[in-house]
């Protein structure tokens, strides 16, 4: 097969590096599951390494393990010729790693100089000697060529700014080694050229950098060799010269391009099923920085998948047709009338529904009852001069504890002593009972045991079956695959692709998601 | 078929203790009246009752208001002040020329008026916190402190002393021999208790309290919610306002409601509302109220100063929200 990695050659030869970081057989077990298996991970000094898997593939957790947030089960890591195990991010921080998170973790009120000295300023007199911790912040960030006043408070400053910042305070420990952990995912495309140029320069100076991203067009414009994780094992190592984004999208998802396997879910789409009209249209949907260009389309009685690595924007289309983060430019269009909801409820009015990805954070209200959280939506349907019509409301929550199989002691019980899929199930039942013409699905599946996301899914197969129409988000392509009477692709927020019944499968999903936009982060000089 | 333990939960500790919760108020309650009837004189007579409950009814009615804010994850700490305008409106409206030449509507108004500028000013506190996404503490502290100088200018920091029967039976009448404020802090009890349970907007708050996300992302108005329950909140601060100047015959800007907002907050939490949101006790409320009450006049008969019963008051919402953190 041309495209597939041979995945136990790593290539493991770094022509010119010696190895700075060498992490070998690593175990880690949480409560009895294992979220590494066998991992392994080996940086070169002076080397920028991409490394990248799915949600829950073990990136963190290797890196928390490195740093030593986290203490390994077995393993060995050796770093700058030492064996190490650190005992905090502070330890490993004085040893030479600097770990830069997502959400920066800088004070927005004090002064950049400030920021950057944190902990360590120049004292004279027991006093801040603030003539030197400014001259110390411009010396460090004049190695990245970037010019500001480092007295003024770093609010003040734009994200990649504060993200420069993060990497200065990072490298004036001393670093040999920077972990960033998806520092682009709320930078514009300027700002992520401004990133490169740094990590380039970082490089340039001997200092090595692990960079976790889900955007493939940014590892081929800046690493040197990426490393692909999948379910807590290392798949591969390889120079990104010889890779292509096929390879890395099916190794990341674990698929040879016709290994899907046959049946695995609980969809049964008929391919001669016979279709409504249409519910929902989108174009040019444009959302924040991420989505630029999204264009989707059910029908009734259909299933429309969405699918696209983590970060193409799939999320955001979904809340902006549901109004949850409204959207800034394009056309929706629901049941034929164009509408700009901005708030769900209006969305619940055009008779949408939509079960987000976070269950917990944003889908149950875990103190109240079954009744109540399968009634939430509804209720003001359920009231005559602001009271509630009780009787209805149990009636209804008998209908839909039965119809859905909820396993629960009783409509009483509290949300959050059931089980994922049954809450997950109350979730659906809470739309279901609107009566709703589209039902939007962020990862329907996500965290449900195996007979649990059966049933879900053979619900959501009938339901389809019976007129309704649903947008189905999902990272698993056999969900894709089987459920979907068609898919839209998404790739850095634009649709790439549709495939239509027929012409539905793993290998075209997966060239989709691999699709070729403009790489950003060329050779730049700094502004 | 599906999973192998449904309804598994945190079965294994006490899973009697939440629901016992509840009565561990009433118990406490209990326990001091017992301990009342055995040690402090006098205790049982109508007018040790009596006393008990006319100073309570004050708080109670603006815990009430409270326990909704407190039940979406808010607080308002301009109750105090919102009673000190509500206060010193009612004798400038029933004093006025217009007022004294249409007494009875004069005191129509004087009931009416002040409340429901505390109710309007309580909705600027809801408007100001949605509109701005400001930390509820904050954005009730603006009239917390502006609400008291609005009240001090309204009197010119004056003392208002006044004599009016009609007025005063807000504070001072007796229905069937039960205080006037006690029949009404009876009814926004119950009308509290019976709107948290049984109306949409009961089971709003609760849901917004429970989470706003969620809440949100099921249609639920989140704003108009939180607004209307610091609308309520000013609504009961503007009648306590009323009843405490018709106690005092008098209205002194300076001190009307003063400090109430910490009483009332102290209710909520021995009553055992939990200040995450999400849930709302308000008959619990109602006995947290009397326990501080009780405590304070059991120390007092038996001859422990003020000061001293400060210190069990404390003690006393301490152990409360100790017990509290057990039960999760």
């Amino acid at each position: 097969m041309a495209c597939s990695i041979p995945l136990q050659q790593s290539d493991r030869s770094m022509p010119g590096l010696s190895t700075l970081l060498s992490m070998r057989d690593i175990d880690k077990h949480f409560q009895g599951a294992r979220a590494l298996n066998k991992a392994s991970l080996e940086v070169g000094a002076g080397e920028i390494m991409a490394l990248v898997g799915q949600n829950g593939a073990g990136k963190s957790t290797l890196i928390k393990v490195l740093t030593g947030a986290h203490r390994k089960d077995a393993g060995t890591i050796v770093f700058d010729d030492k064996e190490v195990a650190f005992a905090s991010p502070q330890a490993a921080q004085a040893g030479g790693i600097s770990t830069i998170y997502q959400e920066i973790n800088l004070i927005p009120y004090r002064s950049v100089a400030e920021n950057i000295c944190l902990g360590r300023q120049p004292r004279r007199y027991g006093l801040i000697d603030w003539q030197r911790t400014n001259n110390e912040a411009r010396r460090l960030l004049g190695r990245f060529a970037i010019d500001l006043d480092v007295r003024q408070p770093l609010a003040e400053f734009s994200t990649a700014v504060q993200q420069m910042v993060a990497i200065a305070r990072a490298i004036s420990f001393n670093a040999k080694l920077v972990i960033m952990d998806e520092p682009t995912s709320s930078l514009d495309e300027n700002e992520v050229k401004v990133l490169f140029d740094v990590m380039r320069q970082l490089r340039s100076e001997g200092v090595s950098v692990i960079f976790i991203t889900h955007r493939l067009d940014e590892l081929f414009a800046v690493c040197d060799r990426v490393t692909v994780m999948r379910d807590g094992r290392t798949i591969t190592t390889q120079p990104m010269s010889k890779v292509d984004k096929l390879q890395l999208v099916s190794a990341m998802l674990g698929r040879d391009r016709e290994d899907v396997r046959v049946q695995a879910t609980g969809f049964r789409r008929s391919p001669m099923a016979s279709t409504g009209g249409e519910v929902l249209y989108t174009d040019a949907l444009m959302v924040g920085y991420r989505v630029k260009s999204a264009h989707v389309e059910v029908q009734s009685g259909q299933i429309a998948g969405l699918a696209g690595l983590l970060g193409s924007g799939r999320t955001e289309v979904a809340r902006a047709i549901f109004g949850a983060d409204p959207a800034s430019g394009g056309e929706i269009r629901v049941l034929g009338k164009p509408v700009h909801p901005s708030d769900p409820a209006q969305a619940i009015k055009l008779g949408i529904g939509f079960c987000t990805e976070d269950r917990k954070v944003e889908g149950i209200v875990p103190d109240m009852s079954v009744r109540e959280n399968l009634t939430l939506a509804l209720l003001p349907h359920l009231t005559r001069f602001g009271v509630v019509n009780e009787d209805r409301q149990r009636e209804i929550v008998d209908r839909f504890i039965k119809r859905l199989a909820i396993k629960t002691t009783g409509p009483e019980q509290k949300i959050k002593d059931l089980s994922g899929g049954n809450q997950q199930k109350v979730l659906l039942a809470r739309w279901l009972c609107t009566n709703p013409k589209l039902l939007i699905l962020d990862e329907p599946t996500r965290g449900i045991d195996v007979g649990a996301k059966m049933e879900i899914q053979s619900l959501i197969n009938e339901l389809a079956d019976q007129g309704l129409a649903v947008l189905m988000i999902s990272s698993e392509l056999e969900e894709i695959v089987e459920g979907a009477d068609r898919v839209f692709v998404l790739s850095d927020g634009r649709t790439v692709a549709e495939l239509s019944r027929g012409s539905i499968d793993a290998a075209a999903i997966m060239h989709a998601m691999a699709h070729d936009t403009p790489v950003t982060g060329a050779v730049n000089p700094v502004p | 078929m599906s999973e192998a333990q449904p309804i598994a939960t945190n079965a294994r500790l006490p899973a009697v203790w939440p629901r016992l919760r509840p009565f561990a108020t009433l118990a406490a309650l209990l326990v001091l009246l017992a301990f009342n009837l055995a040690v402090t004189p006098n205790f049982v007579s109508w007018q040790t009752l009596n006393v008990n409950m006319t100073q309570v009814a004050t708080i109670v009615i603006v815990s009430v208001g409270m326990t909704l804010v407190i039940a979406t994850g808010g607080i308002d700490l301009s109750v105090g002040s919102l009673m000190a305008i509500s206060g010193a409106l009612a004798p400038l409206i029933f004093l006025s020329p217009f007022g004294l030449a249409h007494p009875a509507l004069g005191v129509a108004l004087a009931l009416v008026v002040p409340v429901a500028a505390a109710a309007a000013f309580g909705f600027f506190n809801g408007w100001f916190i949605t509109r701005f996404g400001v930390q509820p503490i904050v954005g009730t502290l603006v009239l917390f402190i502006a609400g008291r100088g609005i009240a001090q200018v309204m009197t010119n920091g004056n003392l208002q002393v006044f004599k009016n029967p009609s007025f005063q039976v807000i504070g001072l009448g007796r229905v069937f021999g039960v205080p006037v404020q006690v029949i009404i802090m009876l009814i926004l009890v119950a009308a509290a208790a019976w709107m948290l349970r049984r109306t949409l907007l009961g089971r709003q708050i609760l849901a917004v309290g429970g989470n706003e996300r969620a809440a949100r992302l099921s249609g639920v108005p989140v704003a108009v919610i939180k607004r209307w329950v610091y609308t309520i909140s000013g609504f009961c601060a503007g009648i306590a306002g009323l009843v405490v100047v018709s106690i005092n015959s008098s209205s002194d800007a300076n001190l009307v409601g003063l400090g109430m907002e910490l009483d009332a907050i102290a209710a909520v939490a021995v009553g055992g509302t939990p200040f995450a949101g999400g849930q709302a006790m308000v008959v619990g409320t109602l006995l947290g109220a009397l326990i501080i009450q009780l405590l304070r006049y059991t120390l007092l008969a038996n001859g422990v100063p003020d000061s001293a019963a400060l210190i069990v008051k404390g003690a006393v919402i301490a152990l409360a929200v100790w017990s509290q953190q057990r039960g999760r």
